[in-house]
Formats: C-alpha cells, sequence, structure tokens
C-alpha cells in the first residue's frame, strides 16, 4: 500500500529524513518509535503532503504510484489520512461542520453528489458511539478549549468518520487518560481490516498492547535503524534508546 | 501546489470580480453638473411638492458650504462633482404585478446574479423592491403588506402618496446639514425605499431591496427612511451589486431608521459593489450616512456584510434617546487587492438603562486597509447605560493592515463599557490541517472565514445568510485548484 524509498527530506538547510525504506501492507500495522526530533512527526507530514518540507531524494509510493508530486488534499482523497500530534483550532468551525465539508470535498473529488444528510447524521451517530464521544462536543468549535485528550480523541473520530486505506497516528496516545487509551484503542482496532492499514507514532509501549502492531521500527536521527516484531518495542521500554544507538556504532 | 503564503497573496490578488456585466436598460440621464437648477429639475422630474424641493434647495445652500472631510483612514481621488450626472431613470418604468411584464433584460441580470426574481420569490415570504438606477421598476407582494397598513415603496412614491409621514420624518435623524454627504444626498436623493409599519403591527415577511449602480458616471443617491410605530416590528434587508467598469463611481446614500416606543427595526445588508480592480483601479466609493433613532423600549439591529466598493465609508449608528432602548451593531467588513474600508458605528446613550453591542469582524487580504471606527458616548442623563464591544481582525498576508479606533466618551459614572479586540492571522498549520482533511486550500479559507465571521452571520436572517455566505467565499476566492 505504502512503499517509501530511500527518502530524504528537510527544511531550507538543514536535512531531517536522511533515506528512510518503509514498506507498509494492506492489512498490516506498524508502529514507529523513536527519540524526540528523529523526525517521526516530520516523516508524517510528508507522507500526508505538507509543502513545508523538501523532499530531496527518494519516492513515496502509495498503491503503487508516486505521491510525490500530489497535493495534501490530492493525497487525502486516495485515503491518506493523519491524526496529527498537534491538532490545530478553528474558531467558529464546528466539528460536524468540519467532518461534513472534508466528507464532501472528498466526495467531490470522486465526482459523487454531497452526502444525503440523513446518512451523514447516522454516521454521526455511529461513530461517536464508537469513542464514546458526547453529541454535543460535536457543535463545539473544531479543538477551540479542547483539552489535550479531547483533541486526540476528535483525531480518531474523524478518522472514523473518513474511513481512511492509510492512517498515521502521531502520538494519538499521548494526553489520553487511561480509559480514553481503551476507548480509542478500540475505536482504531475495530476500523482495521484486511484493506487498510495504520502507522502508530508512539513513545509508549502501552499503546501497542492495545492496538497490537505487526513490525516495530526504530528511528534514529532521520533513518529506520531498528526493526522487529512487537517484542521490540518491550525491548526498548526496558533498554533505552541507548541501547539502539549503542548497537549502532557497535 | 498547496498553500505557502505567497500563493494566498497571489490567489488573492487574482480574484476578478464575479458579477461584472452592464445592463443597457434605456435611460434618461440628466447632463452633468450640479446647480441649483439642477435640483429643481430633479425636483420637478420626480413630480414632488413645494415643500420637498424646498428642503432639497436648502440642503443644497448648506453642502455648497461644506468641505469633504478627511478625517476618515481612507485615501482617494476625490470626486469631481460637476463631473456626474445626478438623474437617470429608466425609460419606461411601469410597475409590474407580474414577473413576466418586467423587462427581460432585468430579469436576465438578476439571473447572472444568482438572484433572480424567480429564485426570490421562492424564498418564503420575501417581498423585493428593485431600485435600479435611482428608480422602483418593481415591487412585489405589496398587497399582503396593504392588508396589514404597511406602506412599502419607493420614497418618490411616498413623497406624494404619504406627504404627512414623509415631512415629518425625512431629516429627523439625519438633518440635511449632518455631514457632507448627507447634505449632498438630501439635495439630489433620486430615489430610494420607504416603510412604515403601523402600531402594534408585526411585518410577516422580511422587506428586501435590492439596489443597483447601472450608468456610467451615474452617482447614486438612495434616500432610505424606515418608521416603526410604537410596538411594532420589521426586518429590513439591504443588498447590492453593480456592474464591473473602470470608472470610478460616487454612491452617497442616507438610511434613517425611526424605532418608536416598543418598536423593533432590525436592518441587514449586503454590500457588493464593484471594488476596483487587481491594480486597484476602478470601483465604486461608497460614502454613507445611516442611523438610527430610538425610542422607549425600542431596539434597533444593524447587520452589515461588506465586501465591495473601492473606498467604504461607513457607520450605521443608534441614537438611544429613550429609556431602555437597545442598540446593535454586527458587522463583517472584507477587503481584498487594493480597497480601503473605515467602518464601524456610533452608538449615543441618551436615556436610562440603555443598552448597545458591538461586534466587528474585519478581514483584509491583499493590500487592502480595514479600520474600525467606533464611538459609544454615554451622556450624563444615561444612568446604568452598558456597552459592550469587540472587535476582531483576520489577516491574510503581509501587505494587508487592520487598525481599530475605539473613541469612548463617558459622562456617567454609572455606565459600564467593555472593549475587546483581537487580531490574528490564517494560519499555513490551520490550510495544512483543511488540506489534510481533503478540503482545499480555497475551500479551508471559505471554511476559516465564515468561521470567523460566524456570530455576525448568524444575525442575518436565513436566505440572506446563505447568500451572505456565497459572497464571502467569492470575495476571497482565488485561482488556486
Ligand atoms: N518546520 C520546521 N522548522 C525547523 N525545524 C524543524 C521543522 N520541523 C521539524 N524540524 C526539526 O526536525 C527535527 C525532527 O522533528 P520532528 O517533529 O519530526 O520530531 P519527532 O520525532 O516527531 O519528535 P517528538 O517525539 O518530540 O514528537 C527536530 O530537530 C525539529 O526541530
Ligand atoms: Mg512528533
Amino acid at each position: 500500500m505504502l512503499e517509501i524509498k530511500n527518502l530524504n527530506a528537510g527544511i531550507e538547510d538543514k536535512d531531517i529524513l536522511k533515506g528512510i525504506d518503509l514498506k507498509v501492507k494492506a492489512g498490516e500495522v506498524h508502529a514507529i518509535m523513536g527519540p524526540n526530533g528523529s523526525g517521526k512527526s516530520t516523516l508524517s507530514s510528508v507522507v500526508a503532503g505538507k509543502e513545508e518540507y523538501e523532499v530531496t531524494g527518494g519516492d513515496i509510493l502509495f498503491e503503487n504510484e508516486s505521491i510525490l508530486e500530489l497535493d495534501a488534499e490530492e493525497r487525502a482523497h486516495k485515503g491518506i489520512f493523519l491524526s496529527f500530534q498537534y491538532p490545530v483550532e478553528i474558531p467558529g468551525v464546528s466539528v460536524t461542520n468540519f467532518i461534513k465539508t472534508a466528507i464532501n470535498e472528498t466526495r467531490k473529488a470522486k465526482g459523487l453528489k454531497d452526502m444525503p444528510a440523513s446518512d451523514m447524521l447516522k454516521m454521526i451517530r455511529e461513530k461517536s458511539e464508537l469513542l464514546e464521544i458526547d453529541r454535543k462536543f460535536l457543535s463545539r468549535s473544531l479543538n477551540e478549549g479542547f483539552s489535550g485528550g479531547e483533541k486526540k480523541r476528535n483525531e480518531i473520530f474523524q478518522m472514523a468518520m473518513l474511513e481512511p486505506k492509510l492512517a498515521i497516528l502521531d502520538e494519538t496516545d499521548s494526553g489520553l487518560d487511561i480509559d480514553a487509551l481503551r476507548i480509542v484503542s478500540n475505536g482504531v482496532n475495530k476500523l482495521r481490516s484486511k484493506d487498510n492499514a495504520v502507522i502508530v507514532i508512539t513513545h509508549y509501549q502501552r499503546l501497542l498492547e492495545y492496538i497490537v502492531p505487526d513490525f516495530v521500527h526504530v528511528l534514529v536521527d532521520g533513518k529506520i535503524v531498528k526493526s522487529g516484531g512487537k517484542e521490540l518495542a518491550l525491548e526498548l521500554e526496558e533498554k533505552g534508546y541507548d541501547w539502539v544507538k549503542a548497537e549502532l556504532t557497535a | 501546489m498547496a498553500y505557502t503564503e505567497d500563493d494566498l497573496e497571489k490567489e488573492l490578488a487574482t480574484k476578478e470580480y464575479k458579477y461584472g456585466f452592464y445592463t443597457d436598460i434605456e435611460s434618461e440621464t440628466f447632463p452633468n453638473g450640479l446647480n441649483e437648477d439642477v435640483v429643481r429639475a430633479i425636483s420637478l422630474k420626480k413630480g414632488e411638492p413645494e415643500w420637498m424641493t424646498d428642503w432639497r434647495i436648502e440642503a443644497f445652500r448648506y453642502w455648497q458650504t461644506m468641505e469633504e472631510p478627511e478625517w476618515a483612514n481612507v485615501h482617494y481621488a476625490k470626486p469631481d462633482f460637476q463631473n456626474i450626472s445626478y438623474y437617470s431613470a429608466p425609460s419606461k418604468k411601469p410597475k409590474y404585478d407580474n414577473l413576466d411584464e418586467v423587462d427581460p433584460e432585468l430579469l436576465d441580470t438578476f439571473k447572472r446574479l444568482g438572484i433572480s426574481l424567480d429564485e426570490q420569490k421562492k424564498l418564503a415570504g420575501v417581498a423585493v423592491d428593485v431600485v435600479m438606477d435611482s428608480v422602483s421598476v418593481t415591487t412585489t407582494f405589496k398587497k399582503t403588506l396593504a392588508e396589514k397598513g404597511i406602506i412599502f415603496c419607493s420614497i418618490s412614491e411616498a413623497i406624494k402618496e404619504h406627504p404627512e409621514l414623509v415631512k415629518k420624518y425625512i431629516g429627523s435623524v439625519v438633518p440635511q446639514k449632518d455631514n457632507f454627504y448627507a447634505a449632498l444626498n438630501s439635495a439630489v436623493f433620486s430615489d430610494g425605499s420607504f416603510c412604515y409599519i403601523p402600531k402594534g403591527v408585526r411585518c410577516p415577511m422580511e422587506l428586501s431591496t435590492y439596489f443597483r449602480i447601472n450608468q456610467a458616471g451615474t452617482g447614486q443617491f438612495e434616500r432610505t427612511l424606515v418608521v416603526a410605530d410604537a410596538g411594532s416590528y420589521v426586518s429590513y434587508l439591504e443588498g447590492c451589486t453593480a456592474p464591473s467598469r473602470d470608472e470610478n463611481q460616487l454612491h452617497a446614500a442616507v438610511v434613517e431608521l425611526i424605532a418608536l416606543d416598543d418598536a423593533e427595526i432590525k436592518y441587514s445588508t449586503v454590500q457588493n459593489w464593484y471594488p476596483g480592480n487587481d491594480q486597484g483601479k476602478g470601483g465604486v466609493y461608497n460614502f454613507v450616512t445611516k442611523r438610527g433613532l430610538c425610542e422607549k423600549n425600542a431596539k434597533i439591529s444593524w447587520t452589515q456584510v461588506e465586501t465591495g466598493s473601492a473606498v467604504t465609508w461607513k457607520y450605521p449608528s443608534c441614537i438611544l434617546k429613550g429609556d431602555n432602548s437597545i442598540g446593535e451593531f454586527y458587522s463583517i467588513a472584507v477587503t481584498n487587492n487594493f480597497q480601503q474600508a473605515d467602518t464601524g458605528t456610533k452608538m449615543i446613550h441618551l436615556g436610562k438603562n440603555t443598552k448597545s453591542t458591538i461586534i466587528s469582524k474585519g478581514i483584509s487580504a491583499g493590500q487592502s486597509q480595514n479600520s474600525y471606527r467606533g464611538l459609544v458616548q454615554i451622556n450624563s442623563r444615561a444612568d446604568n447605560a452598558r456597552n459592550f464591544s469587540q472587535c476582531d481582525s483576520l489577516l491574510m498576508g503581509n501587505k494587508c493592515g487592520a487598525h481599530t479606533f475605539p473613541y469612548i466618551e463617558a459622562k456617567n459614572k454609572t455606565a459600564r463599557v467593555e472593549h475587546e479586540a483581537t487580531t490574528s492571522k490564517i494560519g499555513e498549520d490551520q490550510i495544512f490541517y483543511c488540506n489534510q482533511r481533503g478540503i482545499d486550500t480555497e475551500k479551508a479559507i471559505a471554511l476559516i472565514v465564515n468561521g470567523f465571521s460566524k456570530e455576525v452571520l448568524n444575525k442575518l436572517p436565513m436566505e440572506f445568510a446563505v447568500e451572505a455566505q456565497k459572497l464571502l467565499e467569492i470575495s476571497l476566492e482565488g485561482s488556486v485548484g
């Protein structure tokens, strides 16, 4: 589904991603871990098409086609979703209005008519129940005054509504309390199928107990330095990143 | 390409005036120039009684002694008042009961505007009085209104049919010598609307007028007078759009509202006159005097969405004369390219327990300048007067400006005046967030702008709000795709 080949990217004169290779197949869950500032969010932004970053080498294929030339919204229309580490506020635009616009713009791009209001309402009801979101919450301005955990839950609500093929969850677990973590993870698991894939970026092994990864990758200084199965996450938690770094220089 | 600030700027600069066209309805136009004879001729042409002619002449004499004001934060080439024609009327001017009788060219004009009369008629309960080049050409729903004793007609007609009402109220809120443009308007106003709601009557529909400027070089001097008698209610909509052209057009309207005891007037405006091209050439000069008077327990709300004109100078105001009266001002002003807007309100608190609310949203793009100028004046007799003002500015790009000039004069110790102001910018992160959800940059800007303006949009009547929202999108629309 997603194939990243020797990706190099950065900002102005600064190289951030220094040759990333990653292959994600439909039905798989990949976890990316790594120290602060190693480039995890940059990687997700580059995949999602943030223009601020310049791709200086390599390629990103989605469903076997390069997406490097596509705008962010075109990538979204193809089914790439990013749950932001820091979701932004849009004052005066309700969650409902925002998600309605997102869905209908995506449908428009595919030559479909707007989703009928009754279908939309039904879907909103279903997904908000799945994620145990109070519907009053949906009429509030997007992310304005939301607590850290509410923002993250709202990201997953949007994911549930948009039903992407590839979801990248950038530290969705940080800020969630124990119950919320379980609810959100359950939500993500319910949306998993053999046709879609998930990349979870996290610092904590705990999330991976709920969303069990097929592969774990360690990103250090813009490179994937180690990959393994779910047990790698446990090992990391136990030994810290110095262990990986030491192994590298050894 | 996805969004960068430069792209945004480019995209805003290349926006063209969507509603550009010109309708050639045979017209009868006065030669350019202004003197007492011209003022008399206008009055004669309209078959006015002598008192009206005298009133105009009086205004004209004041005007000659006055100077164009220069305190506003706008810069423009002063109009040459001798180079303007002061009267222009469509030569066919029958009143239509039926759309089929209306000049097809006019209907076509409205269709291109996306506000065809057909469409409007469908919008339940909207009566439309179209002012086209100074003379009303069509009035609908008159019968329903007549049954309630409501008068809704052109001001020329009112001068003839209801002279006692016009004579009593015209100039009572905006006197002839109030200011330079008001004096000019009083001398030469060609037409406009008149509305009277009798005691205790709730007007059953939104009253709506579409104003248009349609003759090259013709100044437009509309005069509107709305009188809500004791305990009555009316919601009045005014919407405008003009043909695109290269020449500066002067517009100096006067609107007077009178809300007698316990009456309420809601006055909503959507203004979309030609703003000039992306080089700052052409465009309408819009110098408007709008003021309302509230008697006891009365309420006046001004709601405006201003997207057009090259230069706007406009301060819809309320005189809160009666005890417990309420004044409200909700405004969205969008400026783009080289547009300049100096707009705001005056709330004059005279009575006890009077309340006023000001919500102003300024959106600036391109190289435009957007100023809010507001005066809250609490007089010594106005015990317990309250005012709340909130002025928010949204900037797009780095070349535009937003300015806030709040003036507060409180002469009563019990007064409570609150003022809040914010300035924000549309961020790249906001745009990227929207893009990531499949919303392109143009739509994202529309969404963010609509969100920013929501408190004001919510104050508009439903069908008008939809139109206003569309207008905001068009005003800020670019070529990104
Ligand atoms: N827009 C930017 N401008 C300047 N530097 C940037 C920018 N974006 C990222 N960087 C730098 O690139 C590096 C990688 O940042 P990134 O946010 O991708 O790290 P991360 O792995 O997500 O870290 P964390 O675990 O703290 O979220 C950091 O050193 C960061 O400061
Ligand atoms: Mg990060």
